[in-house]
């Protein structure tokens, strides 16, 4: 208990310098607070959110479907690492917004654009991160799996699945976490809603910068929600084993 | 068939499958392998690429260092003392999401277009992650090495040097990788918007001078490989 | 013969492992394997299991030869062996088919002595328990023989204690016949009926010792010390400390 007091102490020691020390373009917490409620009653404020958070989940979800069976496949399989990996590998490197041009030759204006940014950002560290994961199962699992006499696909399914979901959640989570902060960055570009898109707009068309920090203060505030549920799934019986 | 013969043929099949598709689309604008690499020869002939890649380089070697000298140092003493991890804890992990490119408006308000832009939002954008890093590799070290420090009577900033920091080398060079990735997307990134050379504004520029696409995905090519080296340069060192 | 090695043999690229290896053991047997670290006495009994194929010689179950693991021969490995994503309960139904699982589970848990634990999970359990926990699991599938390679080393010596007693007490309920790989001589005199000696670099049969000592054994009779003392003795370990 008292350490979160002295947290929140901290918090608000750095708030208050912030207030203190604001410039005249650069606005201090009090004028971002009145930023946030005049999103909420002008609407935006759920809007926005509601739009960034539909597009994470659709790239997000995309990510997941391909790069989950990908890594497994991957991370079980030393041929398909060596035919998948080269690529996955040189084009993990090459941030989102360098693809923005092609996306949009691509898919033109529109919701489609940011998704694919999206899922493109979470695909590489998921498929590499769960293929890693598969090779840190002690073979003693499958050996015993197959002693029992279970069949390739069961003992997928019954032993390496279940043996790297700890890991694999930590690592769904990390990628989550990338996602969000690509969805700022998708919606700078190519789409008209969105917190990224109020970042952005609200400087360009006004230089109203109480705005611009409200949404990154709200892009954070979402991103540690996000974080936290998906730390709560940690808890599960079955897999709060890999988390002591 | 041995792996490496396995990786050349998967390259070779995807160059195939990439020319095939662009050539049976109706997006004139695609380029296809062949136009890729005449691009990258007229970028590599014209000197471009190499000035483009060194200011990149640039930024990411400035902005770096600055979060490995700040969020290092400071992360290794707080995950070292657990209370203050407690207390500065919850404003790091409500920073952390913010995306770097959030702080785009406000960095150009500050540093203008240029180079310091760039190397600010590369310093916001890697400083939380290598401080989380060191605070989980301090807190990693085992409890017996502590232990044993404090008998031998170290003080804290011996023991921190002495103890902490070779143990938790390793976690921490792991996590100095991840961090140099995300600078690495940030520096592009920040270049498209921010800045006025460097890889990620060839891609702009390139798409903004007459649609020459073949340049931009020559570019996204160069950023693919220079990004692999680094890793591949940090996993060597290590 | 229930399992029989001939010229079984080992090598792995420039290394001689194992030296060629004779071996039977008879229904209902308890075999010990015992010898010192790197005498490949694991590695004989991943091969006798079907997990490892020798590069000379042959394995035969019941006249059949031996290519590849078996239900009928299950390998209990040390207690890490315990899927820590199933309870108890799961664990120990792994093996079986959904319609007889939860019959088998109610038979098991008492005779490895876990009643009141079927939905706790092993990270919440001891390693006795869940070393427990891993013999009933191949208890379950009603195999003939039973692999254990050095089960107890990980545990405390007074639980190793109570878990022999344990394990000479579910072997004489289920009837099986037991291969028991340790680095442990007493431990190999407690349990066995035959205990196989081998020794290191490369790994050999010294000697076949037969313990003919009734059950339940007394460990400070003379017959037991002079065997126990006689195996010592061909592993070449002193008498005093």
């Amino acid at each position: 208990m008292r350490s979160r007091l002295e947290a929140l102490a901290f918090a608000l020691v750095l708030l208050g310098a912030w207030q203190l020390l604001h410039g005249k373009v650069v606005p201090g917490p009090v004028e971002v607070a009145k930023g946030i409620g005049e999103l909420w009653e002008r609407g935006l404020l759920v809007k926005y959110a509601l739009d960034s958070l539909r597009r994470v989940a659709i790239g997000y979800a995309v990510a997941c479907a391909l790069g989950i069976p990908l890594g497994l496949w991957m991370g079980l399989s030393s041929t398909v690492f060596a035919a998948a990996n080269p690529l996955v590998q040189i084009l993990r490197p090459i941030s989102p917004i360098a693809w923005i041009p092609i996306a949009i030759v691509i898919f033109g204006i529109g919701e489609a654009a940011p998704i694919f940014l999206i899922a493109l950002a979470g695909v590489f560290p998921i498929a590499s991160a769960v293929a890693a994961h598969v090779r840190t199962v002690p073979p003693m699992f499958v050996a015993a799996a197959r002693n029992f006499g279970l069949s390739e696909p069961q003992i997928v399914r019954r032993v390496l699945f279940p043996a790297v979901l700890p890991q694999m959640l930590s690592s769904l989570r990390l990628a989550l976490g990338v996602c969000w902060i690509v969805v700022v960055a998708a919606e700078m570009i190519a789409v008209d809603s969105g917190l990224g898109y109020l970042i952005i707009d609200a400087r360009n068309a006004g230089k109203r910068y109480d705005l611009v920090i409200a949404g990154m203060v709200l892009v954070g505030a979402i991103g540690l929600v996000l974080d936290m549920l998906f730390r709560a799934l940690e808890k599960i019986p079955s897999v709060r084993w890999g988390f002591r | 068939m041995r792996n490496w013969m396995v990786s050349a043929i998967a390259i070779a099949v995807a160059i195939v499958a990439w020319d095939v598709a662009v050539r049976l689309s109706d997006h004139t604008l695609i380029p296809g392998p062949v136009a890729v690499v005449r691009a990258l020869g007229e970028l590599a002939s014209t000197g471009r690429l190499f000035r483009y890649a060194i200011a990149s380089l640039f930024r990411v070697t400035w902005g770096f260092t600055l979060a490995i000298a700040v969020g290092v140092p400071i992360g290794l003493a707080l995950g070292w003392w657990q209370r203050g991890a407690r207390i500065v804890g919850p404003v790091i992990q409500f920073m952390r999401p913010i995306s770097p490119l959030a702080w785009i408006p406000l960095a150009i308000l500050w540093f203008g277009v240029g180079d310091a832009s760039a190397i600010f939002l590369i310093f916001i954008a890697t400083v939380l992650p290598l401080m989380m890093t060191a605070m989980q590799a301090a807190r990693g070290v085992h409890r017996v090495h502590a232990m044993a420090a404090r008998n031998f009577g170290l003080s804290g900033v011996q023991i921190l040097r002495r103890v902490v920091l070779p143990s938790a080398r390793a976690d921490l060079v792991a996590g100095i990788r991840v961090a140099l990735g995300i600078a690495w997307l940030v520096v592009v990134a920040a270049e498209m918007i921010a800045v006025n050379s460097g890889l990620g504004f060839q891609i702009v520029d390139a798409r903004n001078a007459g649609d020459r696409y073949d340049l931009v995905v020559a570019g996204m090519l160069t950023i693919g490989l220079i990004g692999l080296m680094l890793d591949n340069a940090i996993r060597r060192a290590a | 013969m229930k399992l029989e090695a001939s010229g079984v043999a080992m090598r792995f690229g420039e290394v001689n492992v194992l030296e060629p290896v004779e071996l039977s053991v008879r229904e209902g047997e308890f075999v010990c394997i015992v010898g010192p670290s790197g005498c490949g006495k694991s590695t004989l009994l991943q091969i006798l299991a079907g997990f490892i194929a020798p590069t000379a010689g042959r394995v035969t179950a019941d006249g059949v030869a031996v290519t590849r693991p078996d239900r009928k021969r299950i390998f209990v490995f040390q207690e890490r062996g315990v899927f820590p994503w199933l309870t108890v309960a799961e664990n120990i139904g792994f093996g079986v088919e959904k319609a007889k699982r939860d019959a088998k589970v109610k038979e098991l848990v008492p005779l490895v002595g876990l009643e009141g634990f079927e939905k706790t999970y092993p990270h919440e359990l001891s390693g006795g328990m869940k070393q427990r926990v891993e013999v009933a699991r191949a208890l379950a599938v009603d195999p003939d023989v039973l692999f254990l390679d050095e089960p107890f080393g990980a545990l405390d010596s007074i639980t190793r204690l109570t878990m022999r007693a344990e394990l000479l007490r579910i072997w004489q309920a289920a009837k099986k016949t037991v291969l028991f790989v340790t680095h442990d001589v007493d431990e190999s005199v407690q349990l066995a009926d035959r205990v196989i000696v081998m020794s290191a670099r490369p790994g050999r049969i010294r000697a076949v010792v037969d313990v003919d000592i009734p059950r339940p054994r007394d460990i400070s009779s003379p017959r037991y010390l002079e065997l126990r003392d006689g195996i010592l003795a061909e592993i070449g370990l002193a008498h005093e400390i």
